[in-house]
């Protein structure tokens, strides 16, 4: 069995490292070139598609818990018609770490596919458990997403109101706290929050 | 039993009887009144009032009026999962934040026991207190303050 695969893996091999008896270089080169914008481009859209909007509200799971609770709030309805959606918040921006979310993401499937919030009840349940990951995860990249428009260096402290400008220019200013530390649950409402610092 | 049966058909029909002769028709201008416009038009709402976000303490009307909330509390979550306004509010959080601490009435059950959270029936802040609207009065209020009746005992006719 082992040495029916080697076998095989020697032909392939074989034959990659011929050179091409058919074709030629030009056309292997921008043939290779045009495949290859295809596929990296295919891939991105894919990975663009699965980060909008209406491909997480496709759930139900996503549709009937957090996309009515988002809704409600500033990031969905304001006065300047700026949306914050779902993947502005949940998919980091950043190529490697959006890669690295995708794959985490997969685990996200298994639970499509066995059900795990698959009912009101269950999903209040997890709340807790899925609330804690996106906090630690925020914690730990220093609430980039929220960074990614809301930056420190262009905030007018004296057009915030007075509580706002005292918090801000103190703990945030020090690097203390992150946005998460104090803004939970604006976009979704928060869990049973019993032993959860600052409440 | 079965006359108290017919006692109470007989009061029930008579009481229905009264209130059908007393439902005149609202006068037309009584309905403006109401709903500044005629049964049958959906009125334009007034423009939203903005909530007033000063954070400046309000003088309270009389000693035990809960008092008024300075600030807004859009989205401010209070249910029996979490009590948003705690976050500040709280006996161990007005190190940081620097608000006012529920009182310490808050923290006392009926019978006046100290508990070490919130009591129940005081839970629910927006039972009690409210943020206020930058709006203009609708009718005039006549409420006079305590101390202006004491200071005039003759005028006190409220």
């Amino acid at each position: 069995m082992i040495a029916k695969i080697l076998e095989n893996l020697k032909l392939i091999w074989k034959v990659i490292r011929r050179p091409s008896v058919h074709y030629s270089l030009g056309f292997l080169t921008l043939g290779g070139f045009v495949a290859g914008i295809i596929f990296w481009g295919g891939f991105n859209t894919a990975l663009e598609l699965a980060s909008t909007e209406e491909f997480c509200t496709s759930c139900h799971e996503m549709e009937s818990n957090v996309y009515q609770e988002l809704q409600s709030t500033i990031h969905f309805t304001n006065r300047s018609g700026v949306r914050a959606t779902c993947s502005d918040c949940h998919v980091p921006h950043n190529w490697t770490d959006k890669i690295a979310r995708k794959m985490q993401a997969s685990k996200e499937i298994w639970g499509k596919v066995f059900g795990t919030i698959n009912t009101r009840e269950k999903f209040e349940g997890k709340r807790r458990e899925l609330a804690e990951h996106e906090w630690a995860r925020l914690k730990a990249n220093d609430s980039l997403e929220c960074r990614n428009c809301h930056n420190f260096d262009y905030m007018d402290f004296t057009r915030q109101s007075k509580r706002a400008s005292a918090m801000h220019s103190t703990s945030l200013a020090s690097g203390e706290k992150t946005c998460i530390d104090c803004h939970k649950g604006i976009a979704h409402q928060l869990p049973d929050m019993a032993g959860v610092e600052g409440f | 039993m079965k006359t108290r049966n017919v006692l109470s058909v007989f009061v029930l029909l008579s009481l229905s009887f009264s209130a059908m002769a007393e439902t005149a028709p609202v006068p037309e201008d009584k309905v403006a009144t109401l709903r500044l416009a005629p049964i049958d038009i959906e009125p334009t709402p007034p423009a939203m009032q903005k909530v007033i976000n000063s954070d400046v303490k309000q003088v309270r009307n009389y000693p035990m009026q809960p008092p008024i909330i300075p600030h807004r509390i859009d989205g401010y979550q209070i249910d029996l999962k979490v009590n948003k306004c705690m976050q500040c509010h709280a006996r161990n959080s007005t190190g940081h934040s620097q608000a006012p601490m529920v009182s310490v009435t808050h923290y006392m059950d009926r019978e006046n026991n100290f508990l070490a959270s919130l009591s129940p029936r005081r839970y629910y802040c927006t039972q009690c207190h409210v943020s206020q609207l930058d709006a203009k009065l609708l009718v005039e209020n006549d409420f006079v303050d305590v101390k202006e009746l004491m200071k005039n005992p003759a005028k006190t006719e409220h």
